[in-house]
């Protein structure tokens, strides 16, 4: 038997009951992470890429169902013990969650709350190895270790995710899961707090998933890219060519969204994508992109696309790749 | 305003109109979610009753049965056919006096909360909307008020200005505006922040028409909300008021009410008609005001409700 | 706080305010505010007796003073005679001093028997709050972190009747049930006072007569501000358990009662704790009705038999204390809050 991934979700399915119906938030979703790898996932919001990165560690709401399998290094995290569940949290794979400024309690210090990450998984720290570490994991994100003293609303929203980072890190994770780490943050700031990241799990080669709607930082730091579009992969391939050439319109709306430094046309078309995305209550049938889908037409509508393998490595959901365009199409195109 | 408006005749819907649509489309969202709150319904549907038995009290039981020269029950009779809850220390029908209570209790109730709104509203707008001195003044006052111990206050003011059915409502109204004014206060300075509220000041509308233009209609929701909850104070006050004596003692409330049956000895003999009944009805009452309360909050306030 | 935001580069290293004032300034200013309140009181006291009913010895006399004379030396004992500002520096004098006048009623200093009467007072509504604190938090915790199950639903129910509840009310079922017994059940606990009349209450006799007295009013106040505290508990522990920091704890894999006792439980204390210390600041009103029931010689008490007779400076006395006692517990709650939240501090 060969060696399993260290992540592998297979055919995952989140639906969440609400007041007004059921909510499918994530419909068969299919992902791998190996050792080393920096997989990016990127989507809107209400993609259902957040309800993928908290049903990694089972930390889904009570009103989530979920069928599929998580492996974890081979273990079904989805079937497991309590107890096994909760030494694989942190100690196996940590999370560096959205919303930073809210994901440190915010009566405690610091340094108290990288420590109690420390002190669940491996009992009987002393007092100094415990203060040596997170002096040592401040240190890393770039902190002063004094800072151990402070409580959140001390600290800059930079310096917060920096510290989630360093918790994240604190008891050696085999894979982090990176839920918008810098949606908060103004650009210089996310630059910064992204690069320390990249750089620390490089270092470790510690495996991460990376979710971010922003398709161009995903390209910068990511070994592959998984692009989601109402709780479904329609695009799967290495990072640079999913962001250079991709082969699903909404991958290229994503894409496009995000101009390039350099290239005039982006700079003069600043592409949006009309429309919202659909509300996972109620989807028609076909495919769920081809209302606001500039190449939509007749042959969309009967059945939701699978995902196929295109080139090497590369799979997409779309009936149309491969058709030839139609001259309005690609002035159009053009022009988006 | 209005008729500039309507002369142009080029906007086919006027900005007021628009504007009234909405709100008609939030009452009726508001509406839709208050429903499906099943303690509100139970809330509202007791409050129904109780208002309707206030309102109809003339044709329920004739106002003579108050009268205690003409009455002829039995002194203190148990409960029988013809007096269905017994009857008081003076042969009044229990039942007669329960049902011309409720319009006592919810009159002071709801008058008390009136006035406390009306200084709390404002006194919360002003302290939330103004900087400066004006601001600091006035929140500082509420603070005050806000440790005013109630009780002693509606003692001491009942001592000094005697006891009638007005002081009752002044004493409440006065002493339970500070919560409201906190609140309506920190609502002002969350929507004072917001966007249109500076884009008002920048195209130089005045201070007055902003308050109740943009910030007024903001937080009437909460005022609402919070009303509900202030009048079952209100009614609570008033029962405990008239019980420690301090009520009108020419109207008939169920504080009042309360307050004979305990001052006859009701409970070593055993009456238990004569002071059962009302403490269940200021109970329901009281409780159907905090339920509606409650459900209000719940369907105006998002992060409430998100943890439904 | 501004939602400009400066277009040019902002350097991470820049600290958010990171200068606390340090919990000795957030006191300083606390203290302040409280003194403040204090004078406010000490005004309202003031004119309440003085200014609103027009002519006190009147007022106050209620037709006892009938001829001029007496009128006079009435005004004159009490110093009603004197220009206002002056009579106003005189009840600071005295009252700094602890002189709050005789009472009328029984010829002893006024503060001599709001010190007698306090401690009854202090031992019901003690003790009720301590109970009601303990029972409420914990079925406010237990009801909101089982949201919308069976105990929930009980609990919510039984505290939201309880609030709606006149407690005076409660104390007259509990004492037709319990004290005089009903249908062919017999009374078991005493209908009222503190202790039995032929008893010296210091004995251990005593002691034991005086809390056998005191289950009835006691399990009267505790199930009223229980109703409070379980409420206040239930909705700031919902409030937290939305948080995302409770997500972060999960998933470092703590257990699930080491999230609820270290992260949620914590926060939402901050809330309940406040208003209990404020609740206790009511102490002294919060026992009139219930002292009045069950005639417990209280604070209370004193005051409603002095707004019987009326005896001024006793009424006069009970106000001052009354709302010092809040202003003391608003204090100690700001404190509390102050030490529990790092954030009110900066």
């Amino acid at each position: 038997m060969t060696d399993p991934s260290l992540l592998e979700i297979r055919d995952l399915h989140v639906t969440y009951a609400t007041g007004e119906g059921a909510l499918p938030a994530v419909r068969g979703v299919d992902l791998t992470v190996d050792r080393g790898q920096i997989v990016g996932v990127a989507g809107e919001s209400g993609c259902g890429k957040s309800t993928l990165a908290s049903t990694i560690l089972r930390l889904q709401p009570v009103n989530a169902t979920v069928t599929g399998e998580v492996r974890f290094n081979g273990r079904d995290i989805l079937t497991m013990k309590w107890g096994e569940l909760r030494a694989v949290r942190w100690a196996g794979a940590s999370i560096v969650f959205q919303g930073a400024l809210h994901s440190l309690n915010p009566v405690h210090r610091i340094g108290a709350q990288i420590a109690e990450a420390l002190h669940v998984h491996s009992s009987g720290l002393g007092e100094t190895t415990v203060t040596g570490r997170i002096d040592e994991l401040l240190g890393q994100v770039g902190l002063d270790p004094e800072r151990a003293r402070a409580y959140p609303h001390q600290l800059s929203g930079g310096q917060k995710q920096r510290v989630m980072i360093a918790m994240a890190l604190a008891c050696d994770p085999e894979l982090v899961v990176a839920d918008e780490p810098t949606t908060a943050l103004d650009v210089m700031v996310q630059a910064q707090v992204l690069s320390v990241l990249s750089d620390l799990v490089r270092d470790r080669g510690v495996g991460m998933l990376m979710i971010s709607h922003d398709l161009s930082v995903l390209a910068d730091l990511c070994d592959r890219i998984t692009v989601m579009y109402a709780g479904r992969v329609v695009e799967e391939g290495p990072a640079a060519k999913v962001f250079a050439d991709p082969l699903h319109p909404y991958a290229g709306a994503l894409s496009a969204a995000f101009p390039r430094v350099g290239d005039p046309a982006a700079r003069f078309a600043p592409a949006g994508l009309p429309g919202d995305p659909p509300d996972p209550r109620h989807l028609a049938g076909g495919c769920s992109f081809a209302p606001r889908c500039p190449r939509a037409a007749d042959v969309c509508l009967p059945a939701e696309p699978e995902l196929v393998t295109y080139a090497e490595g590369r799979a997409a959901a779309c009936v149309r790749i491969g058709e030839p365009r139609s001259p309005a199409e690609r002035s159009r195109d053009h022009h988006a | 305003m209005t008729t500039t408006n309507e002369s142009t005749g080029t906007v086919p819907v006027s900005a007021r109109r628009l504007t009234r649509q909405r709100r008609v489309a939030a009452w009726k969202r508001g509406w839709a979610q208050f429903r499906t709150h099943r303690s509100g319904m139970v809330g509202l549907g007791i409050l129904v009753f109780f208002v309707l038995v206030a309102l109809l009290a003339p044709i329920l039981a004739s106002s003579q049965g108050l009268d205690v020269t003409t009455a002829n029950g039995p002194v203190l009779g148990a409960p029988s056919g013809h007096y269905l809850l017994g009857t008081d220390e003076n042969g009044r029908s229990v039942l007669t006096l329960l049902i011309w209570g409720s319009r006592i209790s919810l009159f002071v109730g709801l008058l008390a909360t009136l006035i406390s709104m009306v200084i709390g509203t404002l006194l919360g707008l002003v302290s939330g909307y103004f900087g400066g001195w004006i601001g600091r003044i006035t929140f500082r006052l509420t603070e005050w008020f806000l440790v005013i111990p109630f009780l002693p206050l509606a003692i001491v003011l009942a001592s000094v200005l005697g006891r009638s059915l007005f002081n009752i409502v002044l004493v409440i109204g006065v002493t339970s505006w500070p919560g409201t004014a906190l609140l309506i206060r920190s609502q002002t300075l969350s929507i004072k922040e917001r966007a249109y509220v500076e884009r008002a000041e920048a195209i130089g509308a005045g201070r007055w028409h902003q308050i109740g233009k943009h910030v007024l209609p903001n937080v009437m929701p909460m005022v609402f909300a919070n009303t509900t909850l202030t009048v079952a104070i209100a009614i609570l006050s008033e029962t405990t008021l008239s019980f420690l004596g301090l009520g009108d003692p020419t109207r008939t409330s169920w504080g009042s009410m309360l307050d004979s049956a305990f001052e006859i000895g009701s409970i070593t003999t055993g009456s238990w008609w004569y002071i059962v009944p009302p403490g269940v009805c200021v109970v329901l009452v009281v409780l159907a005001f905090t339920l509606i309360g409650q459900a209000l909050e719940e369907v105006l306030n998002p992060r409430l409700r998100a943890r439904s | 706080m501004s939602l400009v935001a400066d277009p040019g580069l902002v350097s991470e290293s820049e600290d958010v305010q990171t200068r606390t004032r340090g919990y000795a300034s957030y006191l300083g200013l606390k203290v302040l505010g409280a003194i403040g309140s204090l004078m406010f009181m000490l005004v309202v006291n003031f004119f309440l007796f003085r200014v609103l009913p027009g002519d006190p010895a009147r007022t106050l006399g209620r037709g006892r003073l009938t001829t001029d004379a007496q009128k006079a030396a009435f005004n004159k004992a009490y110093g009603l005679n004197q220009p206002l500002p002056e009579q106003f520096w005189t009840f600071l004098k005295n009252t700094a001093h602890g002189d709050l006048g005789i009472s009328i009623q029984y010829r002893v200093p006024v503060s001599h028997l709001i010190w007698e009467r306090l401690w009854p007072t202090v031992l019901l509504v003690g003790t009720s709050t301590i109970l009601a604190t303990v029972i409420g938090v914990y079925l406010g915790i237990r009801g909101a972190w089982k949201r919308g199950g069976r105990f929930d639903k009980i609990s919510t129910s039984l505290s939201l009747t309880l609030y709606s509840m006149p407690e005076w009310w409660l104390g007259l079922m509990l004492i037709a049930g319990l004290g005089v017994g009903f249908w062919f059940v017999p009374g078991i606990f005493p209908t009222g006072g503190l202790h039995s009349p032929d008893v010296n209450p210091s004995s251990l006799h005593g002691i034991l007569d005086t809390t056998w007295h005191l289950v009835l009013p006691v399990t009267t106040l505790t199930l009223a501000y229980l109703a409070d505290y379980s409420l206040i508990m239930r909705s700031s522990l919902l409030d937290e358990l939305g948080e995302d920091y409770l997500l972060t704890a999960r998933a470092k894999g703590l257990r699930d009662v080491q999230v609820r006792n270290r992260h949620a439980v914590r926060n939402a204390m901050l809330p309940t704790t406040t208003i209990i210390a404020l609740n206790i600041g009511f102490v002294v009103s919060g026992a009139i009705t219930v002292e009045t029931v069950f005639s417990i010689p209280g604070l209370g008490l004193l005051s409603i038999d002095a707004l019987q007779a009326p005896d001024f400076w006793v009424l006069q006395g009970f106000f001052l204390v009354a709302s010092a006692g809040v202003i003391l517990a608003n204090l100690v709650a700001n404190l509390i809050y102050g030490w529990l939240d790092p954030r009110v501090r900066t």
